[in-house]
C-alpha cells in the first residue's frame, strides 16, 4: 500500500508568480526522467540538425514566403500531411512505450513506467493519434484533393485556410511542449470529470490539454466551413451534384460533420475550462453540476468526429477501387445515399459510449439499435467496392494493397462494433481491451489503411513522381499483420476480461498476450519505418519513378487533368464536367488541352497573417496553462489586433498574366514566377 | 440445450486461437454474465453471416479480376444492377433486423436495474427470497462494501452466496469508475452523488476476481477485490462473523478516515454501519459541515435561487437527514403540504430502507 500523495507532485508552483505564473525550474520534466531526458536530447540534436540544414542551405527564406505564408490549398495539404506525419511518430512512440511496459509488468516485472508517466502517454496517444495525427490527415487529403477533383483554383477563403492550419499547427506546438515542459492529462483522452476537475487534476496537464484542443477545434472548425463553402460555390460548370467524384461527396458530408459537431467540443471543453479556471460548476457534482453532461457532450462531439475521420477515408477507397479496377464505380447513386444516411445517423449514436452509465433499457436499446443501423449503409459501401471489383481488372499496385487490407481488417472491425452496439454485451465488454481491439480495428484498418492508400495514390499528383512500390509493399505486409498481431491478442484478452489503461498487474497469466501485442507493436513500428524509407528512396528514384503525364494510374476525376505537380493555378483552362468521372468522359470523347489562347487567372496573395495570429494564439495558450496572467493579455491582444489588422489588408489577389500561364503550361520557366 | 449447442460451436471454432485460457466472458459462474456471454455468440454467429461471404468475396474477385487473369469477364462499363443493389441494402437490413429485435429483448430482460428473473437456466427465481442488498462505494482506490442487513463493513473483499440474488447499489465519493465482476455481471458505473444498481447472482462457489475498469486515477491499476460465493448459507454466515470479530465500527470518523488516497489498500472489517452513512457518501456530505445533496436539491427545490433561496438555505440544512423531516418542514413551511408527494417523488430515489424520507409518503 502505497501513499500516492508524495508519490506525484505536480509540475510547477502551487500559487502564480506575477510574472513567472505557475513556472519554476522544476517543470522541465526532462531534468528528472531518464526516458523524457533521452527524447529531450534526442528532439534538440533533431531540431539543431534539421534548422542547421535549413540554414546552410538558405531554405528559410523559401520556407517563409513559398510555404508558410502560402494560401494555396495544394502546400497548405502538404503541410497538414507533412505535420500529421511527425505527430504520428510521437503517437506511435507512446504506443510502443505502453506496449513495451504491459509486456513487462504482465509478466511480473516492474515495467519502466511509474503509473502517473503511463497514465499520461495513454491519455496523450489518444489526444495525439485523434487530434493531430487522424485529423490533419484527413484535413490535408480534403484540401489538396478537394478543389483538384471540382476543377477550382483554390478554395473558397484561402487566408482562412492558411489561419486554419496554423491553429491546428498552435496546438500542436502546445501538446509537444508538455512533453519537456511541466506534464500532460492524466485523465484519459476525453478527460471526463470529476477526474478533470481541480481537486483530482490540479496540475498543467490538463489545461495543456484543454488549450491545445480549444485553439485547434478553432481551427478544424474554421476548415470546415471553409471546405463546405468551397464545395457548394466553386464546382466545376456541369458539375451538378450527382456529378461530383464520391471522395467530393464524402469531404462535404465530412466537413457538414465538423461544422454541425466541433462547436460542441469547443463549448464542452469551454464548460470545463471555466469550471477549472474560473470556479464555475458546471460539471462539479457537489456543487450541482452532472459529470454526466459532461460525458454526453462529449460523446455527442466523439461519436460523429469517428465518421468525420473515415468518411474521407471511404472517399479516397472510391476513387482508388474504380481506377485500379479500370472500371466504374459500381452504385455511385447508393454510395452518396449511404454517406448521406451515414452522416445523419451519426448524430444519433452518441449514448452507445456509456451504456453502462445507468440508462434505462429502453434508452439503450434504441441508441443501441441505431448504432446497428449505420452498418447497413457501412455494409453497402462495401459491397459497393466488391461489385467495382467484379468484372474489373485490377492492378495490384500499392494503394490497392491498402485498400484490400482495409476490406480484410475493417470489416472485422465494424463486427465487433456491432457487437459492443448491443447493450448486455456491451456490459461486460465495455472498457476492457475488446473495446481497444476494436478502435484499433476500425481505426487502423479504416482510417489509417485509407490514409497511407491515399497517400501513396495522390504522391505522384503531388510530386509529380510515383512512391517505391517495394518499398510500399514493405509498409502494407508489416501493418497488416503487425495489426494482427497488435490486436488479435487484445481481442482475446478483452474476452477473458482485462479492461483497459492497466499498468500494473498482479498475476502473469496475461503475459503471452501481451508479450504477442507488444510484438505486433513492432511490425508495426517496421511498417511506419518502411513507409519513411519508401518516401526517402523514392525521392531518390525520382527520375525514374518520374510522372510526366499528370495520371499515372489510368485515373478517372478531374485531379489528374492537370500536370504533376499541378500549377498554383490548378487548371488554365476552367474545365467543364458533362458527366460523372469527368477525366475518363474527356478520354473517351477525346478531349484535348488547347495550348494557347490563355486568360489572365485571379488569384489570392500570400499572407503571414495566419501564422502570426496563430503564434500570439500559442502565447495566450502557454501563458494560460501556467497562469502568467499578464503574457496570456498579451497573447490574446495580440492575435485580436493583428486580426483586426489583416482585414485592412486590401492587397490580397492579383492576376497571373496570360503570358506567365501560357509559359508555365509550355514548361518554359517564366521570369520572376513567385509573382 | 440451444445456448449449449451454439457454446460448443463457439468454442470448436475459436479453439485453435484461444487454446488454453480462461475466457471469462463465455465461461462465467454468473446467470447474468453467463446470457451476456450467450447473446455475444448468437449475435457475432448471425453477423458472420455476413461477414463472412464478404471477406470470402473480397479475396475470391482479388483473385479471379487480377490484371493478368485475362480469362475473366470485363466489363468497365457495368456500374449498376437493380437487383443486386436491393441485396446490398437488405441483406443487411434483414440481419440488423434481427440483432435489433435480440437487442430490444435482451436488453430488457438484462436491465440491470430490473430484479433478477430467475436464479440460472435451470433455477426459477424463488418470490420469498429477498435479494441480498450491497452497498458499493469507491473511494481513492478502494471498493466499501456495506451490507445493511448484516451491519456489517468491508474494504476490498465481498462475499455472497451461492443463488442468492444480489443488489448491488452503487456510487463513489470521488471520480467516476466502474464496477465490473466479470465472472458475475456486466459493469456499471460508479459515480459520485448518484446511485446506480446491478442486480445479478453467482451460481458456482469460488473466489471471483473484481476490478474497477473506468479508469480514475493513479491507483487505478490495484483497484481490485475479490468477490467469495459460500455455497452454504452456514458458510457465509460464518464469514460475517469473521468480519464482526473485534472489528471497529464504520462511523463518520472511520469513513473518513478511510476516504483519503491509498493505493492497493488493505482488506479490512468493520463492524456496525454508523446511522446514515450510505446517505452521507451516497450525497457526498462524510466531511463536517458540509450540506449534503440530497438537502441542497431540498433547497433548490423550494426556490433555491434569490432571496427565498437565502431563507431556504437557512431553513432546510439538513432536513433530508433529519428525525422526521417531514413534520419539520411542515412546521417550518406549512404551504409546502400541499406538494407533499409531489416533492418525494422528485428528489428522494425510490429505494426501500435508503433514506429517511420513504415512510413520509403514508404521512399524508
Amino acid at each position: 500500500m502505497a501513499e500516492p500523495g508524495e508519490l506525484y507532485p505536480t509540475a510547477g508552483a502551487l500559487v502564480a508568480d506575477p510574472i513567472f505564473g505557475k513556472l519554476t525550474w522544476g517543470v522541465f520534466s526532462f531534468l528528472h526522467d531518464p526516458i523524457v531526458m533521452v527524447t529531450f536530447i534526442g528532439t534538440v540534436i533533431l531540431g539543431a540538425v534539421v534548422f542547421g540544414l535549413l540554414i546552410y542551405y538558405r531554405l528559410l527564406g523559401y520556407l517563409w514566403t513559398e510555404w508558410f505564408t502560402s494560401v494555396d490549398h495544394k502546400k497548405i495539404g502538404i503541410m497538414y500531411m507533412v505535420l500529421a506525419t511527425i505527430m504520428l511518430i510521437r503517437g506511435f512512440s507512446d504506443a510502443l512505450l505502453m506496449r513495451g511496459h504491459q509486456a513487462l509488468a504482465s509478466a511480473g516485472l516492474v515495467g519502466y513506467l511509474p503509473p502517473h508517466h503511463y497514465d499520461q502517454i495513454f491519455t496523450a496517444h489518444g489526444v495525439i493519434m485523434i487530434f493531430f495525427v487522424a485529423m490533419p490527415f484527413i484535413t490535408g487529403f480534403m484540401n489538396y484533393v478537394m478543389p483538384l477533383q471540382i476543377g477550382a483554383r483554390d478554395v473558397a477563403f484561402p487566408f482562412l485556410n492558411n489561419f486554419s492550419f496554423w491553429l491546428t499547427m498552435s496546438g500542436t506546438v502546445l501538446i509537444m511542449a508538455s512533453l519537456f515542459v511541466g506534464e500532460f492529462a492524466a485523465t484519459g483522452w476525453l478527460a471526463y470529470p470529476p477526474l478533470s476537475d481541480l481537486t483530482y487534476s490540479p496540475g498543467v496537464g490538463m489545461d495543456y490539454y484543454l488549450w491545445s484542443l480549444n485553439i485547434a477545434g478553432i481551427g478544424t472548425t474554421l476548415s470546415g466551413i471553409n471546405l463546405i463553402v468551397t464545395i457548394v460555390k466553386m464546382r466545376a460548370p456541369g458539375m451538378s451534384w450527382m456529378k461530383m467524384p464520391i471522395f467530393t461527396w464524402t469531404t462535404l458530408c465530412t466537413n457538414v460533420l465538423i461544422v454541425a459537431t466541433f462547436p460542441v467540443l469547443t463549448a464542452t471543453l469551454a464548460l470545463l475550462t471555466a469550471d477549472r479556471y474560473l470556479g464555475t460548476a458546471f460539471f462539479n457534482t457537489e456543487l450541482g453540476g452532472s459529470p454526466m453532461m459532461y460525458v454526453n457532450l462529449i460523446w455527442i462531439w466523439g461519436h460523429p468526429e469517428v465518421y468525420i475521420l473515415i468518411l474521407p477515408l471511404f472517399g479516397i477507397f472510391s476513387e482508388i477501387v474504380p481506377t485500379f479496377s479500370n472500371k466504374r464505380l459500381f452504385g455511385y447513386t447508393s454510395m452518396v445515399y449511404a454517406t448521406c444516411v451515414i452522416t445523419i445517423l451519426s448524430y444519433i449514436v452518441w449514448l452507445h459510449h456509456f451504456f453502462t452509465m445507468g440508462a434505462g433499457a429502453s434508452v439503450n436499446s434504441f441508441f443501441g439499435i441505431t448504432t446497428m443501423i449505420i452498418s447497413i449503409p457501412t455494409g453497402a459501401k462495401i459491397f459497393n467496392w466488391l461489385f467495382t471489383m467484379y468484372k474489373g481488372r485490377i492492378r495490384f499496385e500499392v494503394p490497392m494493397l491498402w485498400v484490400i487490407a482495409f476490406m480484410l481488417t475493417f470489416t472485422i472491425g465494424g463486427m465487433t462494433g456491432v457487437l459492443l452496439a448491443i447493450p448486455p454485451a456491451d456490459y461486460v465488454l465495455h472498457n476492457s481491451l475488446f473495446l481497444v481491439a476494436h478502435f484499433h480495428n476500425v481505426i487502423i484498418g479504416g482510417v489509417m489503411f485509407g490514409i497511407f492508400a491515399g497517400i501513396t495514390f495522390y504522391f505522384p499528383k503531388a510530386f509529380g513522381f510515383k512512391l517505391d512500390p517495394f518499398w510500399g509493399k514493405v509498409s502494407v505486409y508489416s501493418w497488416f499483420f503487425g495489426f494482427i498481431f497488435a490486436f488479435a491478442p487484445l481481442y482475446i484478452l478483452g474476452l477473458m476480461g482485462v479492461t483497459r489503461r492497466l499498468s500494473q498487474f498482479e498475476d502473469t497469466a496475461y503475459a503471452g498476450y501481451f508479450i504477442t501485442a507488444a510484438f505486433g507493436a513492432l511490425l508495426i513500428l517496421l511498417g511506419i519505418v518502411a513507409f519513411i524509407i519508401q518516401v526517402a528512396v523514392s525521392i531518390r528514384n525520382r527520375e525514374a519513378l518520374r510522372d510526366t503525364t499528370g495520371d499515372p494510374w489510368g485515373g478517372r476525376t478531374l485531379e489528374w487533368a492537370t500536370t504533376s505537380p499541378p500549377p498554383y493555378y490548378n487548371f488554365a483552362f476552367q474545365p467543364r464536367v458533362y458527366e460523372r468521372d469527368a477525366l475518363s468522359h474527356m478520354k473517351r470523347i477525346g478531349v484535348v488541352t488547347p495550348t494557347e489562347g490563355y486568360s489572365p487567372i485571379h488569384m489570392p496573395r500570400s499572407t503571414a497573417s495566419g501564422i502570426i495570429i496563430s503564434g500570439f494564439m500559442t502565447v495566450m495558450g502557454f501563458a494560460l496553462i501556467w497562469h502568467i496572467w499578464w503574457m496570456a493579455a498579451l497573447g490574446f491582444f495580440g492575435a485580436l489586433l493583428y486580426g483586426i489588422g489583416h482585414t485592412f489588408n486590401y492587397n490580397r489577389d492579383y492576376y497571373v498574366p496570360a503570358d506567365e500561364v501560357a509559359a508555365i503550361e509550355r514548361g518554359t520557366p517564366y521570369p520572376g514566377a513567385a509573382e | 440445450m440451444r445456448m449449449k449447442a451454439c457454446r460448443s460451436v463457439a468454442a470448436v471454432m475459436m479453439a485453435f486461437m484461444f487454446s488454453g485460457c480462461d475466457l471469462v466472458v463465455f465461461n462465467a459462474s454468473g446467470d447474468v454474465a453467463a446470457q451476456q456471454g450467450d447473446l455475444i455468440i448468437y449475435s457475432t454467429v448471425m453477423m458472420l453471416l455476413i461477414i463472412l461471404p464478404v471477406l470470402a468475396l473480397t479475396i475470391f474477385f482479388a483473385v479471379k479480376y487480377r490484371e493478368s487473369n485475362t480469362e475473366a469477364s470485363y466489363d468497365p462499363d457495368w456500374d449498376h444492377s437493380i437487383s443486386l443493389e436491393v441485396i446490398v441494402w437488405c441483406v443487411p437490413l434483414a440481419i440488423i433486423i434481427c440483432l435489433a429485435g435480440l437487442t430490444w429483448v435482451a436488453t430488457h430482460r438484462l436491465d440491470p436495474y430490473e430484479s433478477l428473473p430467475r436464479i440460472s437456466a435451470e433455477t426459477a427465481i424463488d418470490e420469498n427470497v429477498e435479494p441480498m442488498v450491497i452497498q458499493v462505494v469507491a473511494m481513492d482506490w478502494k471498493w466499501v462494501f456495506l451490507y445493511p442487513e448484516y451491519d456489517i463493513v468491508t474494504v476490498n473483499e465481498a462475499a455472497t452466496i451461492v443463488d442468492r440474488p444480489v443488489e448491488f447499489q452503487i456510487t463513489s465519493t470521488t471520480v467516476m469508475t466502474a464496477f465490473h465482476i466479470p465472472e458475475m455481471a456486466g459493469m456499471i458505473y460508479a459515480m459520485p452523488g448518484m446511485q446506480t444498481e446491478l442486480n445479478a447472482v453467482l451460481n458456482a462457489p469460488g473466489r471471483f476476481p473484481g476490478q474497477a475498469s473506468h479508469y480514475n486515477g493513479a491507483g487505478f491499476s490495484l483497484m481490485n477485490f475479490e468477490m467469495e460465493a459460500f455455497e452454504t448459507e452456514a458458510g457465509f454466515e460464518e464469514w460475517v462473523e469473521t468480519v464482526r470479530e473485534a472489528a471497529p465500527t464504520f462511523d463518520r470518523a472511520a469513513a473518513i478516515a478511510l476516504d483519503v488516497k491509498s493505493i492497493d489498500h488493505p482488506v479490512e472489517y468493520y463492524s456496525g454501519i454508523g446511522d446514515g452513512l450510505w446517505d452521507r457518501m451516497l450525497n457526498l456530505c462524510l466531511a463536517e459541515g458540509t450540506i449534503c445533496m440530497n438537502d441542497m436539491m431540498m433547497v433548490d427545490a423550494l426556490g433555491g435561487g434569490g432571496l427565498d433561496g437565502l431563507y431556504n438555505r437557512e431553513m432546510f440544512a439538513g432536513i433530508c437527514s433529519a428525525d422526521d423531516p417531514w413534520a419539520l418542514m411542515k412546521l417550518i413551511k406549512p404551504e409546502m403540504a400541499a406538494r407533499s408527494e409531489q416533492l418525494v417523488k422528485a428528489i428522494i430515489p425510490p429505494i426501500p430502507g435508503a433514506s429517511p424520507f420513504q415512510s413520509l409518503t403514508t404521512v399524508e
